[in-house]
């Protein structure tokens, strides 16, 4: 597998940064009561990941070993202080939907994780790639949990779509269950707990399944869950 | 020995080095930001107004009508804010005043709050706070209709004692997961009328010199 390759199937799969690195929780277990707040969140954090991989992989070099983490901290919040700030002013109606979600950035760790185990050691085209893939990841799961949770809690798909996508969009809440009275623990906390714990254990499930199909193919990889 | 130390300051340098680029390049950001960004509150802030108070019911310029208040306690408020006037051929129809509910679940709510001359509600908006997407946010009139139910409501209807959420023995409904939102919103708006009440004259006192 060549290294780009590498790079797509680890951020996208084997080392998602929500199901398997269990980065970011904070965001992502706060968020995920719908659809479009998970898609909000996960755009949010593409960009910030993107940003943050390439310049740190631009400044590799000049960063000092002992304290590249105060300056990784400091340059992800930078990074996260000038995109609210220039969102609020030339973005308006986009800030007044993913705002509420920027400052939650500053708590994923995911990002300095990958600042850390990625983009301060390797070149910037692979980092962006990276930041990229991570990102997506990490959104796939933010929309597969935020539908889990919103189904389950509110019988709906896409309700307030229309705060992302316009007025247009207001035919796109799909009312999967009518008159459902709602389950309301799906939407709080312990949901999105057990709801995260679902998804990882529907990864591991199939993972191992594939491993039997290929006994060949490398067994499960040992998970160490990390703080964050 | 010399070296390690010529090592620290060297790398003590560089963090500072960092601190002083990432510092600027936000302080820079904020200064070209700055003006774009009180444009785009104020904008919002018209709309606020406009969407509380309809525009047949007033001919006055509301904007250049009105009044600075100072800090004012009751309305939560810690810097001055600016009340706007509506008036039909100079007879006062409302006034909307800026009212900061302190004790959201997450800090304050800032909202605008329509009062007319008579003492009854034209409206309420949320237009700032930081409250928990998905379960307090729905005082956000773009989230949930609940904010439009102040409407026409006034210090005697509903009397006092039910001026608070239903868990409170009050009518209002909190949501599902989240009542300190709705308690902070309701509380806020029952202050304000109190407030609107003992100052309604001075609120709408005529040709004051304003910034």
């Amino acid at each position: 597998m060549n290294a780009y390759k590498q790079i797509i199937v680890d951020g996208l799969w084997k080392n998602n940064p929500g199901l398997v690195q269990l980065l970011g929780l904070c965001p992502l277990l706060a968020v995920t009561n719908t659809v479009i707040n998970g898609l909000g969140l996960g755009l949010a954090t593409i960009l910030t990941l993107v940003a943050s991989n390439g310049i740190i992989s631009l400044l590799r070099n000049q960063i000092p070993d002992e304290a590249r983490l105060p300056v990784f901290v400091m340059i992800i919040a930078s990074i996260v202080t000038i995109i609210e700030l220039s969102m609020n002013a030339w973005f308006h109606e986009l800030y007044l939907i993913l705002g509420i979600f920027i400052p939650l950035i500053v708590t994923n760790c995911s990002i300095i994780g990958r600042a850390e185990a990625f983009a301060a050691r390797n070149s910037v085209g692979p980092a962006l790639l990276d930041g990229l893939m991570m990102g997506l990841g990490f959104a796939a799961v933010l929309i597969l949990l935020g539908a889990m949770r919103e189904l389950i809690g509110q019988g709906t798909l896409f309700s307030q779509a229309y705060l992302m996508f316009g007025e247009g969009a207001r035919g796109l809440t799909i009312t999967v269950i009518e008159d459902y009275r709602g389950f309301l623990m799906a939407l709080l906390p312990p949901g999105a707990f057990i709801g995260l714990g679902l998804l990882v254990a529907l990864k591991n499930s199939i993972d191992i399944r594939l491993a039997k199909r290929e006994p060949k193919a490398s067994v499960v990889e040992v998970e160490t869950p990390a703080a964050g | 020995m010399k070296d390690l130390q010529k090592h620290i300051v060297r790398v003590g340098l560089l963090l500072g080095l960092f601190a002083i680029v990432a510092t600027t390049l936000v302080a820079l950001t904020e200064q070209n930001t700055r003006e774009q960004i009180k444009e785009n509150q104020r904008q919002a802030l018209l709309d606020g107004i406009n969407a509380l108070i309809p525009h047949d019911e007033y001919n006055n310029a509301i904007l250049q009508d009105t009044l600075l208040l100072p800090p004012t306690q009751a309305l939560g408020t810690e810097e001055p804010t600016l009340v706007y006037r509506a008036r039909m051929d100079d007879e006062p129809i409302a006034a909307v005043l800026t009212v900061i509910a302190p004790d959201g679940y997450s800090g304050t709510i800032k909202m605008l709050v329509g009062i007319y001359y008579s003492g009854k509600l034209a409206g309420v908006r949320v237009i700032d706070h930081k409250e928990t997407p998905g379960l307090g946010d729905k005082i956000d009139v773009k989230k949930d209709d609940w904010i439009l139910q102040f409407e026409g409501l006034s210090l005697g209807n509903p009397p006092a004692s039910k001026w608070r959420v239903k868990k409170d023995g009050g009518q209002f409904d909190q949501f599902t997961g989240a009542t300190i939102t709705p308690r902070a919103v309701v509380g806020a708006v029952k202050q304000s009328l109190e407030y609107f009440r003992k100052h309604r004259d001075e609120l709408f006192a005529v040709a004051e010199e304003e910034e």
